[in-house]
C-alpha cells in the first residue's frame, strides 16, 4: 500500500512510482476513481467504473503506463457516451475511438471519465455546457474558463492526474491559466484530429492539461504523430523528450506591446511583469516585438471559426444518430431537432458562420478574414525571425464570476484576445501558472497564466524554456489539488 | 444592423427554427458582433492570398484498400428511427 | 408546327456523373457495391459521424486524371476540395465534398463537343420513398441506404455545344464508350454508374445569347434522354411561339407517356455556401502522376473511329458504330485478324450489318457472348468474297451459325450451297432457260431489257440460288446478244 497523497504527485512522478513498484497500477486507478467520484466541480459528464476505465487499455510496462487520464467529452470513445456537452448528442455512443484516445489507451492509460466543456467547444467559461457549468476549484463561485473547463477543473481540483483538452482559439490555454495549471496547444497538425468532434477544423488541436510542464511533455510525446486517418496531421519531427533546461541564456522573448496594451487587469499585468523579471534572472532577454495584425485576430477568428463550425455542425440533423425532435415533415424535423438540440451560443455561431458564407457576404466576411489570417501568419513569421518566443498574459483577467459575462458575447470573446492569434497562425503555445493575482473588486488571489508561443513544430524548445521558467516561478497549486 | 429578414433567411439556411424571442436577441447579438467584426474592413488586404489552413502539405492520399465496415446493427443502433435495415426519415416528398 | 418554331435552335449542355470503379469509397475504406443489402457498406466516415475526417482515395485521383487525359483537358497544377452545403437525408455530413473554383481538369474536348470542366466529388446515399397506409396525411417516410454514400464520382460538364436530341445521344454514347475503354467505370446507366443531366434552352437562329434553360435530370438511357430532350425543345419552341416564357426548372421525362414533369428542388434556396474543405490538403498532381495517366490511355473510341475510316477505308457511320462499343470493335478486329485476305470495308459491313442484325433477331446483344466466333464469321465473309457462296446463301448460313454455332463450311457442304462456279455448267442452264422462255427472250431482244429478270429468276430457280446473280445476268446478256 502506498501511503502518500497522489494528488501531491505529478503524473510523471506517479508513473515513476508505478514503474518502481512502490505503487500498483490497480491501487493508483482505485485512488483516482475515488477522487473522481467526489467531483463537486461539475468537472465530469461521465465517470468510468473500474472496469470501464480499464476497458481497451493496453497492459504495457514502463511510464506513464497506469496513470489514469480524464478526457474531454469532445473525443469520441467507442461505446462510451460522447456528447460534446450538447443535448443533441445526449445518449450518443460512438462506434469508434478517436486517434488520441487510442494513443493514450495503447500507452496503458486508463480513462477516468469524460470531462465537461462548453457545448461543441464554443465558449470561454464552461457555462455553455448543456448539462451544468464546471466550477473553478480555486473559487467555486467562479468559472474555470473554457471550453476545456472540465478538464482544467479536474486536474486543478485533484480529480484527475492529467487531462486531454482541445484548443481552437484558446480552449486549453485559457482554462489552464484560470485554474493554475499547465495547458499546451501544440502546432496545428502535430496531433491527429480524427475522432475529435470538429468545431473549426482549420484551428482545432488537441493537447494536454497537466500539473506541470514535464507532464505536458510526457503527454505530448504520446499524442503527437502522423495519423493516416487525418490528412492534415504531420507529427513532430524528432518526437518530444522530457525537458531538462535550467536557464534561458541566449534566448530572446518578444513582448507584443501593441497586442497587450489595453484591457489587461492590473493584477494580471503585475504577474506578467514579474515573470518577465524571472526570465531575465534566468539569462533570457526581453525585447519588443511587433504583431501589427494580431489585435484583429479576434475579429477574423469570429468569422472563420463560426463559418467552419456552421458547416461542421450541419451533420447534426437527427437522421443517423443523436436526438431527433419530431416534425410534421422533413424540414420541420430538421429545424425542430436543431432548435431543441443546440444551446444559444452554438446557435449564435452557426448563424454567424452561415451568414459569413452566404451568397453575397462571402468575400466581405469569410474571404476578408482569411486574408487577415494570412497577415497574422506573416506577422508571426517576421517576429520569429527576430525572437525565439512571443510571450503574453494568457488571459486578460483572472477567473471571473459565474454569470458575469454571459450577457455580452463580445466581452466573453475578448477572453481569447491573446490566445487566438497563435491559433490562427497554427503555432504552438503554452500557458504556465505565473502566480496569483487579486480579482477586480478584491478577494483571495487567483491564478494567472503566462503564455509562451514558439515557431511551428518547435515544441521541444518551447517545453525546455517553459520548464526552466516554471522552476524559477515555483507556483504551487497542491493545496487546491488535495482539497485542503 | 442586420435586418430581421436576413436573420430569418440565415436561420432557414441553418435549419434553425428560432422563436420570436430568440429571433430578437439573435438580431441584437449578431448586429453587435458584426459591428466588431466589421473593423476588419479597415485593413488593407490588397494582393493578400487567403489562408484556409496552415499545414504545408499536398497530395495526402490513401491506398485503395478496403477496411472493414461497421456491422449494420451497430450503425443502426444509433439511429433515432430505423426500419428494414435503413435509416428512416419523414419523406421529403411529404413536405407540401 | 408553325414556321415560327423553325426560327429557333436548341442549345444543350450536359453534366455527366461517372461513378469510378475503385475498390473503396472516395474518402473511407468501405467497399463499393451495387445491389447489396442496405447499409452494409458503411462506417463512421461515410455516415458522417462526429469527429470523422476524409482521406482521399489515390486510385480515384488516378482515374480522374485518366479521364482528364482522355478528354484532353488541362489539369490544374493545384486543385482544392470544397464543401457544398445543403441539408438532405442522402447527404450525411450535410455537405458534399466536391471541387468548386479550381476543378481537377478543365478546357478539354471530346469530338466536336468542348469540355468545360471535370472534377472529383463524392456520391450521395440512396433514398427509397415508401408510402405508408397510415391515416395521417403526409405521414409517408423515406428509407436511407448509405452504401452508395461516398462513392467516388467524376463530374464532367460540357460547354453548351450540342444542338439536338440525336446529337446528345450519339455524343453521350461516345463519352460512355470512352470512359468504359479507360476501365475506370462500369458506365451502366440503369445501375446509375453513369448519370446524365441535360441543360436545354433555345434561341433565335443566328443569335449568340442563351435563353432560359431547364434541366433534365437523370435519364437512365441515352435513348430516353434523346427523346426527353427532343420533347423539351419542342415544348420550349411552342411556349415561345405562343408568347410565353420558359421558366427555369428541373424536369423529369417519362419515357412511357412521353410527358415532362416539373420536379421540386432539393432546397428552395440554392445557396450552397461553398467553402474550402479544411480537412483536406491541396491536390497537386506531379509529373509522375500525369505521365502515368497519359501512359495508361488505350486507343480511345474517337481515335479508333478515325483510324477505321481513314486507314481501313470503312464508311464513317460503320466506323463510329464499331468504335463506340468496345466489344464490337474487338470482335471486328478479330474477324480481320482471322484472314489476311478479308477486306476491312467488307468485314465492317458484315459485322455491323448482317451479323449485328441476326444477333438482334435472335435476341442476343454482345458479340463476345455469341456462339459465332470471329474466325468463323471471317470464314463466311471470305467465302462470299471468293464467290464460293452467294450473298443470299450466306445470310441463311449465318442464321444457322448464330442459332447453333455450326461451322460455315459444314453448313455449306451439308446444304449444297456452294455456288456453281463452273461456267460451262451455268451456260447450259442459261441456254435451257432461254429456250424454255422463248417469248420473254424475244421481248428482251426487242429492247425490253427489264424483262431479263424473269430469265434470271428461272436460272436461279434451277440452281436453287447457288449461282452468282451477276454472273447469270452476264451470261444471259451475252447469249441474247446484248
Ligand atoms: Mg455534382
Ligand atoms: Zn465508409
Amino acid at each position: 500500500m502506498y501511503s502518500g497523497d497522489l494528488t501531491a504527485a505529478t503524473a510523471a512522478e506517479t508513473a515513476d512510482l508505478i514503474a518502481s513498484g512502490e505503487l500498483s497500477a490497480d491501487e493508483c486507478l482505485g485512488t483516482w476513481i475515488d477522487r473522481a467520484a467526489g467531483d463537486e466541480l461539475g468537472a465530469y459528464l461521465w465517470r468510468a467504473s473500474r472496469d470501464q476505465a480499464d476497458a481497451g487499455t493496453a497492459k504495457v510496462g514502463g511510464p506513464p503506463s497506469g496513470v489514469p487520464i480524464a478526457i474531454k467529452d469532445i473525443f469520441c470513445t467507442a461505446g462510451v457516451p460522447t456528447t460534446a456537452a450538447s443535448k443533441l448528442l445526449e445518449g450518443y455512443r460512438p462506434p469508434y475511438d478517436a486517434t488520441a484516445v487510442t494513443r493514450v489507451r495503447s500507452a496503458g492509460l486508463p480513462m477516468l471519465g469524460k470531462t465537461n466543456m462548453d457545448e461543441f467547444a464554443m465558449g470561454s467559461s464552461n457555462e455553455n455546457s448543456a448539462f451544468r457549468p464546471a466550477l473553478n476549484p480555486w473559487d467555486t463561485g467562479r468559472v474555470p474558463g473554457g471550453s476545456s473547463g472540465g478538464s482544467a477543473a479536474a486536474v486543478a481540483g485533484g480529480l484527475a492526474p492529467w487531462a486531454l483538452g482541445t484548443d481552437t482559439g484558446g480552449s486549453i490555454r485559457q482554462p489552464a491559466a484560470l485554474c493554475g495549471i499547465v495547458g499546451l496547444k501544440p502546432t496545428y497538425g502535430s496531433i491527429s484530429r480524427y475522432g475529435m468532434i470538429a468545431f473549426a477544423s482549420s484551428l482545432d488541436q488537441c493537447g494536454p492539461l497537466t500539473v506541470d510542464v514535464t507532464d505536458a511533455a510526457l503527454m505530448l510525446g504520446l499524442l503527437e504523430g502522423r495519423d493516416e486517418m487525418d490528412s492534415t496531421s504531420v507529427g513532430i519531427e524528432g518526437g518530444v523528450t522530457r525537458p531538462q533546461s535550467e536557464d534561458l541564456s541566449g534566448l530572446v522573448f518578444g513582448v507584443p506591446g501593441d497586442l497587450i496594451a489595453e484591457g489587461v487587469d492590473p493584477g494580471v499585468k503585475a504577474a506578467f511583469e514579474a515573470t518577465l523579471g524571472k526570465i531575465r534572472d534566468l539569462g533570457g532577454r526581453i525585447e519588443d516585438v511587433r504583431l501589427p495584425h494580431a489585435r484583429h485576430g479576434i475579429s477574423a477568428y469570429y468569422v472563420l471559426a463560426p463559418a467552419e463550425a456552421s458547416t461542421n455542425l450541419s451533420r447534426y440533423d437527427g437522421v443517423r444518430y443523436g436526438n431527433r425532435s419530431p416534425g410534421s415533415n422533413l424540414v420541420d424535423m430538421y429545424e425542430e431537432t436543431r432548435e431543441q438540440g443546440f444551446g444559444p451560443e452554438v446557435k449564435r455561431r452557426i448563424m454567424l458562420g452561415t451568414y459569413a458564407l452566404s451568397s453575397g457576404y462571402y468575400e466581405a466576411y469569410y474571404g476578408r478574414a482569411q486574408r487577415v489570417r494570412t497577415m497574422i501568419v506573416r506577422d508571426f513569421d517576421a517576429a520569429f525571425e527576430a525572437v525565439d518566443f512571443v510571450v503574453t498574459p494568457t488571459s486578460p483577467s483572472v477567473a471571473f464570476e459565474l454569470g458575469e459575462k454571459t450577457g455580452d458575447p463580445w466581452a466573453m470573446y475578448l477572453n481569447d484576445l491573446f490566445t487566438v492569434p497563435m491559433s490562427l497562425a497554427g503555432v504552438p503555445a503554452i500557458s504556465i501558472p505565473a502566480g496569483l493575482a487579486e480579482p477586480e473588486g478584491g478577494g483571495p488571489g487567483l491564478p494567472v497564466g503566462f503564455q509562451i508561443a514558439a515557431p511551428a513544430f518547435h515544441e521541444q524548445k518551447l517545453l525546455e524554456a517553459s520548464f526552466a521558467l516554471e522552476g524559477a516561478i515555483g507556483f504551487d497549486g497542491s493545496k487546491v489539488r488535495s482539497g485542503i | 444592423m442586420i435586418e430581421r429578414d436576413q436573420v430569418l433567411h440565415v436561420a432557414r439556411l441553418s435549419r434553425l427554427k428560432l422563436s420570436e424571442e430568440e429571433l430578437a436577441s439573435m438580431q441584437k447579438d449578431m448586429s453587435s458582433i458584426l459591428d466588431h467584426v466589421d473593423r476588419l474592413a479597415e485593413i488593407d488586404i490588397e494582393g493578400i492570398e487567403p489562408t484556409s489552413h496552415v499545414v504545408p502539405l499536398e497530395n495526402v492520399l490513401r491506398d485503395d484498400v478496403p477496411r472493414p465496415s461497421l456491422d449494420r446493427e451497430v450503425s443502426l443502433a444509433q439511429a433515432p428511427d430505423a426500419a428494414d435495415g435503413a435509416f428512416r426519415v419523414p419523406s421529403p416528398q411529404a413536405e407540401i | 408546327m408553325s414556321g415560327a418554331t423553325d426560327e429557333f435552335e436548341a442549345v444543350i449542355g450536359l453534366e455527366i456523373h461517372v461513378q469510378l470503379s475503385t475498390e473503396t469509397k472516395m474518402f473511407c475504406g468501405c467497399r463499393l457495391s451495387f445491389g447489396d443489402e442496405p447499409n452494409v457498406h458503411t462506417c463512421p466516415i461515410c455516415l458522417g459521424h462526429p469527429g470523422v475526417l476524409p482521406v482521399p482515395n489515390r486510385r480515384a485521383i488516378e482515374y480522374g486524371l485518366q479521364i482528364a487525359a482522355a478528354l484532353e483537358c488541362d489539369v490544374a497544377p493545384r486543385s482544392i476540395f470544397h464543401r457544398k452545403n445543403y441539408f438532405y437525408p442522402d447527404n450525411p455530413k450535410a455537405y458534399q465534398i466536391s471541387q468548386f473554383d479550381i476543378p481537377l481538369a478543365s478546357n478539354g474536348h471530346l469530338g466536336e463537343v468542348r469540355i468545360h470542366r471535370a472534377h472529383l466529388e463524392e456520391d450521395a446515399a440512396k433514398m427509397i420513398h415508401v408510402g405508408t397506409s397510415g391515416r395521417i396525411q403526409g405521414s409517408d417516410t423515406s428509407l436511407v441506404d448509405f452504401n452508395r454514400a461516398g462513392t467516388p464520382l467524376v463530374e464532367i460538364v460540357t460547354e453548351p455545344d450540342l444542338t439536338s436530341g440525336a446529337q446528345v445521344r450519339e455524343w453521350g454514347q461516345l463519352l460512355r464508350a470512352t470512359v468504359k475503354q479507360l476501365g475506370v467505370s462500369n458506365v451502366n446507366m440503369e445501375e446509375g454508374s453513369l448519370r446524365c443531366d441535360a441543360n436545354v434552352s433555345i434561341r433565335p437562329v443566328g443569335s449568340s445569347g442563351l435563353g432560359t434553360k431547364t434541366e433534365m435530370k437523370n435519364m437512365n438511357s441515352f435513348r430516353y434522354l434523346e427523346r426527353g430532350v427532343e420533347a423539351e425543345i419542342e415544348r420550349q419552341k411552342q411556349l415561345v411561339a405562343s408568347g410565353e416564357r420558359v421558366v427555369q426548372e428541373t424536369l423529369h421525362f417519362d419515357p412511357s407517356s412521353g410527358e415532362l414533369h416539373s420536379l421540386r428542388s432539393k432546397e428552395e434556396s440554392h445557396d450552397y455556401r461553398y467553402m474550402p474543405e479544411p480537412d483536406l490538403v491541396p491536390l497537386a498532381p506531379d509529373t509522375a502522376m500525369l505521365d502515368a495517366a497519359a501512359a495508361s490511355l488505350p486507343e480511345l473510341p474517337a481515335a479508333r473511329a478515325e483510324r477505321y475510316h481513314s486507314e481501313l477505308g470503312i464508311q464513317e457511320g460503320a466506323a463510329r458504330l464499331l468504335s463506340v462499343e468496345t466489344e464490337w470493335a474487338a470482335f471486328f478486329e478479330d474477324v480481320l485478324g482471322s484472314d489476311e485476305s478479308i477486306e476491312p470495308r467488307v468485314a465492317a459491313n458484315w459485322v455491323t450489318g448482317e451479323f449485328a442484325g441476326e444477333l438482334r433477331r435472335q435476341g442476343e446483344q454482345d458479340p463476345a457472348d455469341s456462339r459465332v466466333s470471329p474466325k468463323s464469321l471471317g470464314n463466311l465473309v471470305s467465302m462470299v468474297s471468293a464467290n464460293r457462296v452467294s450473298h443470299g446463301s450466306a445470310k441463311s448460313v449465318l442464321e444457322r451459325m448464330v442459332a447453333d454455332g455450326s461451322d460455315p463450311e459444314a453448313i455449306v457442304r451439308e446444304q449444297g450451297l456452294e455456288q456453281i462456279s463452273d461456267t460451262g455448267e451455268l451456260q447450259r442452264i442459261v441456254d435451257a432457260a432461254i429456250e424454255g422462255n422463248a417469248k420473254v427472250a424475244e421481248q428482251v431482244r426487242g429492247g425490253n431489257e427489264k424483262a431479263i429478270g424473269a430469265l434470271v429468276g428461272a436460272v436461279m430457280k434451277e440452281t436453287r440460288g447457288r449461282a452468282d446473280g451477276g454472273e447469270v445476268t452476264r451470261l444471259l446478256r451475252q447469249s441474247l446478244g446484248l
